[in-house]
């Protein structure tokens, strides 16, 4: 019992430590306030410039969300395209790395040329980044069937269609839902990038403008902003997999 | 009586043409209401043999034909067990069973009027291997050899008359394994089903078949047919017999040669 109120206690109880260690050594060591400002300036921060940062998070979220529901979309449609046969896969597979090789930012300037600044390069770049794990996830629980289990089916005249609804596609949900959650955290990236490339609004944007004047505790509350959404966005896909496919926990199933 | 399941001849490559050679020139016969088993040193093709028989793959030379028909599509009549029990992890074990009513004809078309009927049948057929009242259970919840009889049943459920079983009891233990010997001796009996077993264990193959078969290392062949005329009903006290033994010390001897 009492051990696990102390797994329960012990996220707060770090992070806690982590931001009193930080407070201590700035103080401790003198570091200037426009290097490295304490937690409680950058507290103060986030109190002074809340409606800015509420604002700009917000507009962040959504692009980020709107580029991650594409990504779930497309990702999803082409996974299963990609996992349904060997040749498709075989043609997509190289695009596919030369594509995720290509760093997100470099697509940037590109996006800006056809879509102009602000919000849609954001969401595209979101989309982008974000895309690439759900595919290789959900293609790789497709890839992944066993072949007995297979050759049974198709004994019984199963077609690949049979196949795919009984068998592949509730197998490779585990996958999927586990990917989500590397690619909500990549859809911040994304948006991020975008945004302190290439628009007036967005936490990307508040940072570099920040920046430009020399608000350096702004910058640290821009990064809490950040974090907070990332963890918010996370521990979503976190309790949306386990809800989803709770089986595969117990079972033991598509781990390690 | 004419042959239930026979290959005649036949040849068959793997990967194509140019690859290697699986078996070649491989002549047997199964009766209706056998029980066969196929033995030989691994890599002799007897997984081939298994594809073959149930219409997965067609051999390049030869003929094969079950129930008196030509096999040129996926064999419908027959059930397959594999060394893995591949249930899906995400329905219950009686889910598991009914799926493959969902798949194969008629039963497909008929699965929602005759819903309670076949629910019925797959709990008929767990009692009968001991699994009486897992239906619910899901597969994780269930023993290798729990899961193992899961899988015989899921393979007998459209009730083939044919049953194909590659290694079905490799994975498990001793004393498991001599179980679920029984089970599947006991089942045979009862429904009178075909049933070809491909495995490596020489005991198993004589304590369960009436014909067994050697098979000579790849390309593999037919090296030798062996009539097991031991008496039935079989119990397990007659794998200590010297005729049994006798049998077993027989196979093995023709296996040795097969691998030199």
């Amino acid at each position: 019992m009492s051990q696990n109120l102390a797994i329960r206690l012990a996220p707060w109880l770090y992070t806690i430590a982590m931001l009193v260690i930080w407070e201590g050594a700035v103080r401790l060591f003198g570091i200037p306030e426009f290097f490295l400002p304490p937690p409680t300036t950058v507290a103060r921060a986030i109190y002074d410039y809340w409606p800015a940062i509420y604002r700009n998070s917000l507009i962040t979220l959504w692009a980020t969300v709107v580029g991650f529901g594409l990504a779930v979309v497309f990702g999803l449609l082409l996974g299963l395209l990609v996992g349904w046969s060997r040749s498709i896969y075989a043609g997509l597979y190289p695009l596919m790395i030369g594509f995720n090789a290509i760093p997100k930012v470099a697509v940037v300037p590109i996006l800006v040329l056809w879509f102009g600044i602000g919000f849609i390069p954001a969401v595209l770049t979101a989309f982008l980044i974000s895309f690439f794990p759900i595919v290789v996830n959900v293609a790789t629980g497709l890839a992944t069937i066993e072949p007995e289990l297979e050759d049974v089916l198709k004994a019984l005249g199963a077609s690949k269609l049979d196949i795919m609804r009984k068998v592949g596609i509730p197998r490779s949900l585990p996958y999927f839902f586990g990917s989500l959650k590397v690619a909500i955290t990549l859809a911040f990236v994304g948006t991020v990038v975008s945004e302190s490339v290439a628009s007036n609004n967005g936490i990307g944007n508040l940072m570099l403008q920040a920046q430009a004047q020399f608000l350096v505790p702004l910058i640290f509350a821009g990064l809490v902003a950040l974090a907070v959404l990332g963890i918010v966005m996370y521990w979503l896909m976190a309790v949306l997999e386990r809800r989803m496919t709770a089986w595969a926990h117990r079972s033991g199933f598509a781990q390690g | 009586m004419s042959a239930f399941v026979a290959l005649d001849g036949v040849s068959h490559v793997y990967g194509g043409t140019g690859g290697t050679l699986a078996v070649e020139g491989l002549t047997l016969s199964v009766n209706r209401g056998e029980f066969a088993a196929v033995v030989g040193p691994s890599g002799c093709g007897k997984s081939t043999l298994m594809k073959l028989a149930t219409g997965l793959q067609f051999p390049f030379k030869g003929t094969v034909s079950v129930a008196g028909a030509h096999v040129s599509k996926p064999v419908k009549i027959a059930g397959m067990a594999f060394q893995a029990p591949t249930l899906l992890p995400w329905r219950t074990t009686l889910e598991n069973l009914l799926l493959p009513l969902e798949i194969v004809q008629p039963h497909r078309s008929q699965l929602r009027r005759k819903k309670a009927e076949y629910v019925a049948r797959a709990e008929k057929l767990l009692a009968s291997v001991g699994l009486g009242g897992q239906s619910g259970k899901y597969p994780w919840e269930l023993s290798g050899g729990m899961q193992m009889r899961a899988s015989l049943c899921r393979a007998l459920i459209h009730e083939p008359q044919l049953l194909m079983l590659d290694e079905p009891f490799a994975a498990l233990d001793a004393f498991t394994r001599e179980e679920l010997w029984c089970v599947i001796r006991d089942l045979q009996a009862t429904s009178k089903i075909t049933v070809i077993l491909v495995t490596h264990d020489l005991r198993e193959a004589v304590f369960l078949a009436d014909r067994i078969f050697v098979m000579s290392s790849r390309p593999g062949r037919i090296i030798e047919e062996r009539i097991v005329d031991l008496p039935r009903p079989r119990e397990l006290d007659v794998t200590f017999t010297p005729a049994f033994q006798g049998i077993v010390h027989e196979l093995r001897e023709h296996i040795v040669r097969a691998r030199q």
